[in-house]
């Protein structure tokens, strides 16, 4: 579904991503992972279209989306949803307004079928009855809640979370969890999540890849890469700053 | 100044005249790929026409009464008081007027447009809108450019009005020019092309005033500081950026109703 190649991106001098090659396929549940400031989230926003790369292609569906203007990735876009690490709610609009946004857009002529999907998405996110609250009223986690309300409120193919648990206490952190688990099972989507959070890897993924000095150092099935004697590996996933005298 | 640094300075300036061209051309097409939504551009009329005619009135009043004494005092000289109002009204029909309600447009709606879209950029809210398959262009900028090019003329035109009415009441009650000389000479020396001159300029500094400040909106970087940033850069580039575009106008116009 998603296949990239040779990526890479600089800003200024810096070298974030030095020939990132991967595949994704439908259905998978991915969880990228690797050190704060590695390019993890800048990975994210280029299978979007978000960003652009320096060189190397990104294929959905076979389409070359890193040669597409503005416009044309428009049409590719339809196919995600995003959570971002903020939310990133549109702070002029009501919650209802937010969720719906799109299907506004998308021109559904229907208000009673596009309030039927408001409700639904929100009943799915466990926050019904809060259409009329502003995002300014909600707190971290029913923001990020809302946020993925209005990612899957169009049914995407493909759902991509930035930092789903980053700011979030323990609970509320595990409720999204659930939920990113529970969108996946019930809605048959392709989830895509980058995170340093572990805990979360282990709920939200079938498979994990790791991103190490701008490169995909390691991938594979979840339970794999957390049990792996890689030192790399292994220092990252139990948190160990420095290597131990044993190794 | 060293010469790199006024080699990089002059490659910004032209990088951003081409990245602001682009956005008004873009801004333009934008018509082609999305119906302008209603909503949006009702709320942008309110915001920037309807809220901004205190700004506007009290500019054109003060600068009619001000006018109006400075020239009758220099006119009064040489006893041309009756004059007064024909050179308040093609000043401010033609220069005045337009410039100074574009100033003040570019202070009260250009700055809260670059903070408003900078703040939207900073905090990903831009890039949650790309993600929902919506052009930025299409659902930001076309409603306010829209909005701008409405309200502009229409803004200049109230503070043009009220500059003429402000200094014919100064002349007639605080100066002592007769109240029929003034209005006579005003109408007569005052073509249709004065008006005119004023009414297109203003639009034109309303597609400026627009797509500067969305520009500098859409392209900032940073946090609070990279949006304060942005705001100062966009009242001054578009300030400056009607300053001279109005005197090329003027030339330019000046030519096609006069030749």
């Amino acid at each position: 579904m998603i296949e990239v190649r040779d990526v890479t991106k600089k800003f200024g001098n810096q070298t974030v991503l030095q020939g990132v090659s991967l595949d994704i396929r439908r259905g998978e549940a991915v969880v990228i992972i690797g050190r704060s400031g590695g390019g993890k989230s800048i990975l994210l926003k280029h299978l979007i279209g978000l960003l652009q790369p320096d060189s190397g292609t990104i294929r959905v569906d076979g389409e070359d989306i890193t040669t597409m203007n503005e416009r044309s990735l428009l049409r590719v876009r339809r196919k995600y949803g995003m959570l971002f690490q903020m939310a990133a709610l549109f702070d002029s609009l009501t919650v209802e307004e937010n969720v719906g946004f799109v299907l506004r857009r998308q021109g559904v002529e229907s208000e009673t079928e596009i309030r039927r999907r408001i409700d639904e998405a929100l009943d799915m996110v466990e926050l019904p009855g809060i259409g009329n609250k502003m995002p300014s009223e909600l707190s971290g986690g029913m923001r990020k809640r809302v946020g993925l309300a209005r990612a899957i409120v169009y049914r995407p193919e493909i759902v991509l979370y930035d930092e789903p648990t980053t700011g979030l206490d323990p609970i509320a952190a595990d409720n999204i969890d659930r939920l990113i688990r529970r969108v996946w099972e019930t809605l048959h989507v392709t989830s895509i999540a980058v995170t340093h959070d572990m805990k979360s890897a282990r709920t939200i993924s079938n498979r994990i890849l790791m991103l190490h000095e701008g490169r995909i150092y390691s991938e594979g099935p979840t339970s794999e890469i957390l049990e792996s004697t890689d030192p790399v590996i292994y220092r990252f996933v139990n948190g160990i700053s420095t290597p131990q005298k044993s190794e | 100044m060293p010469v790199h640094l006024i080699h990089q300075r002059f490659r910004s300036f032209i990088t951003q005249l081409g990245e602001v061209s682009q956005l008004l051309m873009e801004s333009i097409a934008s018509f082609h790929h999305q119906r302008p939504s209603w909503k949006d551009f009702l709320y942008q009329l309110h915001f920037i026409g309807v809220k901004s005619q205190s700004v506007v009135i009290t500019t054109g009043a003060a600068t009619g009464m001000v006018l109006c004494a400075q020239t009758f005092l220099q006119f009064h000289k040489v006893k041309m008081d009756t004059a007064t109002g024909a050179v308040v009204s093609i000043g401010m029909s033609s220069e005045l007027g337009p410039v100074l309600a574009a100033l003040m447009l570019t202070g009260r709606v250009g700055a809260s447009m670059t903070a408003e879209l900078g703040t939207m950029k900073v905090t990903e809210q831009i890039d949650a809108l790309r993600t929902l398959a919506a052009h930025p262009v299409d659902t930001l900028v076309m409603p306010r450019f829209l909005a701008l090019l409405a309200s502009a003329p229409l803004l200049t035109a109230e503070s043009v009005v009220v500059g003429i009415v402000s200094s014919w009441w100064v002349g007639v009650n605080l100066l002592g020019i007769d109240s029929a000389y003034y209005l006579v000479n005003m109408t007569r020396y005052t073509d249709p092309p004065d008006v005119l001159t004023g009414l297109i300029k203003s639009f034109v500094f309303g597609a400026i005033i627009a797509v500067v400040s969305c520009h500098k909106g859409l392209t900032c970087q940073g946090g609070a500081e990279g949006v304060g940033k942005a705001t100062t850069e966009a009242v001054v580039a578009a300030s400056i950026s009607i300053l001279i575009v109005n005197f090329f106008l003027t030339l330019f116009l000046s030519r096609v109703f006069y030749s």
